[in-house]
């Protein structure tokens, strides 16, 4: 009988954090559709909110959009090179380095940013580009991807399929195609959809590296938040979450443990 | 094989150079502007000996330490408590505490004034029971509210990660020998979650310290060292201090985050 009771109330405990999770949730959304949300509900839905985000912020949904995908194409470039060469040498060295690769997470985004705006603020046309703001993106979002595909690389038996490759005569470039790379893809995925996640939601070194004319969404919802109305603040808030909902459901399912492999499916 | 060694090399080179270009490079001269004020290198014990930054460092310590202990008391019950119990539903609630995984601090700042803003739930629910509107979400302790909100979804599922690795066997074993429950879990769980809270633990602490999009959200008069520093930037154009600052924030964010992986013997990494 005991242990029934002391079921309900980790249930309990567990509903009431999730309400603290989602409740808000729910009330920016109902606040940015609704018409006034001082009077409440009973002022009427309406989509002029969101309308005006559109009008007004539409240019920070397509530069967050484009910052992120040019960020995983850097991050898949030189991250996933460089989690093959940390999975096949693992030595004091590669080790020192996959640390220092992880140093832009651990050191605080402001601390990031600032740094680079000493180093190469100076170079305007860098300064006041997109590209100052992937910069930032690329470092912080690299381990992510780097990582990921580490994990999986390491799990399996990496190199007894390279010598059977090597045997049959495929030289290193080829192995890097054919067997290298199709056996991360699960790592490569899960990697992509974190780096485009993060990018997207980034804003603590964002903030230093923009300027007006580069302002990604977050930096927009900074905006709206300080001076706009609390309405078009939640319809803002509303617009950013139905563009990261997708990314976050695939990571969820992502998330979920998979047997680890040891054997190669057959390589497409 | 010295053929492969200058191919792996060059495979490992793009990631290397961008890094030291982008990031070594500009810390190393953070490093030295930070040195290089007014007060030259006294800029960086001015952490200590200024009392308006030693106040806004010790308040970002209090704040992340009670982010921290708020956050694994509320992810080891709920953590463990899903992890143990499969009922209908459970799924559902796992996805709603881990959804908010990658919020922005800028949207979980808003999320704290929805709840107790101005025009916020808590201040609708307590005029209409007390007649007296609470309002907290631009103090410090909206800050705590906004971290905590931010660090729970990573932790649980680090915790439930632990709790499934947790030996069933050692529980029962305890139970039939008569141990009551609150002590299986103080002699059983507790010690075997320990790596897990540790590293869990020790992101929130670091994400806690370093993290900046919150305050900026909650705005007014939260005297966290980001704060500090993004002001001393960009009000008072103090480069050298905001410099020397933000220099010692990451050394504190990374050594907390390095003595945490010794001792949990895992990788940590923060994220946000």
């Amino acid at each position: 009988m005991k242990r029934r009771g002391l079921f309900y109330l980790q249930l309990g405990f567990t509903l009431l954090v999730c309400a603290f999770l989602v409740v808000p949730v729910f009330l920016s959304i109902m606040a940015g559709l609704t018409v006034n949300y001082f009077v409440g509900i009973e002022s009427g839905l309406t989509l002029r909110w969101v309308m005006e985000v559109w009008n007004g912020y539409r240019d920070t949904i397509f530069l967050s959009i484009g910052l992120s995908l040019a960020c995983l194409a850097v991050t898949l470039v030189i991250g996933v090179p460089a989690a093959y060469v940390l999975a096949k040498r693992q030595t004091a060295l590669t080790r020192a380095l996959e640390e220092m690769l992880v140093l832009p997470v651990a050191v605080p985004g402001l601390a990031t940013a600032l740094a680079l705006i000493v180093t190469y603020g100076s170079l305007s046309g860098f300064r006041t580009s997109w590209a100052f703001i992937l910069v930032g993106h690329v470092l912080f979002t690299l381990p992510f991807m780097v990582r990921s595909v580490l994990a999986v690389l390491s799990a399996i038996d990496l190199k007894t399929l390279e010598e059977g490759a090597a045997s049959l005569g495929a030289g290193f470039w080829s192995r890097f195609r054919d067997i290298v790379l199709p056996n991360c893809r699960q790592g490569i995925l899960a990697g992509s959809l974190m780096v485009v996640t993060l990018s997207m939601g980034e804003f603590n070194m964002t903030w230093l590296l923009h300027t007006p004319f580069t302002k990604t969404l977050p930096v927009g919802l900074a905006d709206a938040y300080a001076s706009l109305r609390l309405e078009v603040g939640s319809a803002y808030t509303l617009v950013f979450f139905l563009m990261i909902m997708p990314l976050l459901l695939a990571l969820q399912a992502f998330a979920k443990p998979r047997p680890t492999k040891f054997v190669a499916e057959d390589a497409e | 094989m010295r053929h492969e060694t200058r191919r792996l090399i060059l495979l490992l080179l793009p990631a290397g150079i961008v890094f030291a270009a982008f990031f070594l490079l500009p810390m190393a001269r953070l490093f030295f502007i930070g040195g290089s004020g007014k007060t030259g290198w006294a800029a960086y014990a001015a952490i200590l000996t200024d009392s308006l930054y030693l106040d806004s460092l010790l308040s970002t310590m209090a704040v992340a330490a009670a982010t921290t202990a708020a956050t694994l008391v509320i992810s080891g019950i709920s953590g463990v408590f899903l992890q143990r119990h499969k009922f209908p539903g459970n799924a559902l609630l796992v996805s709603m505490l881990t959804f908010p995984l990658a919020f922005p601090g800028v949207v979980i700042g808003f999320m704290v004034i929805m709840l107790a803003g101005r025009q916020g739930l808590i201040g609708q629910v307590t005029q209409a029971l007390t007649g007296e509107k609470l309002v907290f979400a631009y103090t410090i302790a909206g800050l705590f509210m906004g971290y905590v909100y931010f660090s729970i979804p990573r932790t649980i599922l680090t915790v439930m990660a632990a709790a499934e690795k947790l030996d069933p066997k050692l529980e029962e074993a305890a139970r039939s020998l008569g141990a009551s429950p609150w002590r299986v879990l103080l002699d059983v769980i507790i010690p075997g979650l320990k790596p897990a809270f540790i590293s869990a633990g020790a992101i929130c602490f670091a994400t806690a310290v370093g993290a900046f999009g919150t305050a900026f959200t909650l705005a007014a008069k939260i005297n966290v060292l980001p704060m500090v520093i993004y002001t001393e930037f960009t009000l008072s154009a103090n480069i050298a201090m905001a410099a020397a600052l933000s220099f010692v924030l990451g050394i504190v964010t990374w050594l907390v985050l390095a003595v945490a992986r010794t001792a949990a013997g895992s990788s940590v990494a923060a994220a946000g």
